[in-house]
């Protein structure tokens, strides 16, 4: 997998080759959204952002809850790096402590 | 009950609130605002309202422990790769450049909308008031409350699970203790706002 390390993707002048330019990004170099434990965050308060931003079930948020709680942290969302730091943007505008990054496997 | 927010048949919630705890959510709701910064202020002399919407935030994190907590980095923290911290950096300065502001805007929003909702409490004598928040206002109030918490949080050194037991067994003669109440207090009122909306 090669290294991305900029927002835009790169490009190599290629004349013949044009249309790549446009090309949907490799679906197989996902970005991650993950929340770091917080001790002053209640547990009560993750699970309803969880659930009122990602419109996760509450199992399902419940679970990342209490993964981001015992794990330090837990991924609550993949997608395109603008994705996710739209994500991220919004976990920080609810006070939770957010960070977005590739997913290397 | 006092301290506790219920959830008002049809939507919304209400609290009991006497003159002081009035008197206390609101400082600390304009301590938070005087932290955050100043409101949207034109950004050109020539009050071009463009320049406003396309003003840059800033690229370095605040020096402020609880501004740093409530602005926080977009790249980097535990579990990143170690080695990449330039490049962690520069892209967290970029997602700041562009954020920021905003950022700021809503925990600026959330606060004001706290102080008006008190502000238009009438205080019955000793016997408070019922604060009534609207589905929206609790949205607005429990970022509130959570940015308060986060802010006293992080001037206590909250930063692990152990802090926090240590907290509850403060002695009555630590300097630390007034904040602590209203840091355990503000959790409770959290804490059952949070149901309210759960429900």
């Amino acid at each position: 997998m090669g290294q991305v390390s900029s927002a835009a993707p790169v490009e190599i002048t290629r004349p013949d080759a044009e249309e790549e330019t446009f090309a949907v990004p490799e679906p197989d170099v996902p970005w991650i959204t993950l929340v770091h434990n917080d001790p002053v965050n209640l547990m009560s308060y993750v699970t309803y952002v969880f659930q009122s931003y990602f419109g996760y079930s509450k199992e399902k948020a419940t679970k990342l809850m209490m993964d981001v709680h015992h794990k330090g942290r837990a991924v609550v969302s993949t997608g395109s790096r603008e994705e996710m730091e739209r994500d991220v943007q919004a976990m920080h505008g609810y006070g939770l402590w957010a960070t977005l990054q590739q997913d290397r496997k | 009950m006092p301290g506790q927010f219920e959830a008002i048949p049809g939507g919304g919630a209400a609290v009991a609130l006497d003159e002081v705890e009035i008197s206390i959510i609101r400082s600390l709701a304009v301590q938070l605002l005087e932290l955050i910064g100043p409101g949207d202020e034109p950004v050109g002399d020539d009050g071009d309202p463009f320049a406003e919407l396309f003003a840059e935030g800033p690229s370095e994190p605040p020096a402020d422990p609880v501004l740093k907590r409530l602005l926080p980095d977009a790249y980097g923290g535990p579990g990143s790769r170690p080695g990449d911290e330039d490049e962690l950096r520069a892209y967290s300065a970029e997602f700041r450049r562009f954020t920021e502001n905003d950022l700021r805007a809503r925990k600026r929003d959330d606060a004001l909308a706290v102080i008006r909702s008190l502000d238009a409490l009438t205080v019955a004598g000793e016997g408070g008031a019922v604060l009534k928040l609207s589905p929206e206002e609790s949205r607005r109030w429990l970022g509130a409350l959570n940015d308060l918490r986060l802010a006293i949080g992080a001037r206590l050194d909250v930063t692990d699970e152990e802090d926090t037991d240590l907290l509850y067994r403060l002695p009555d003669s630590d300097p630390r203790k007034p904040m602590v109440m209203a840091y355990l207090w503000l959790g409770g009122l959290q804490e059952t706002l949070v149901e309210t909306l759960m429900t």
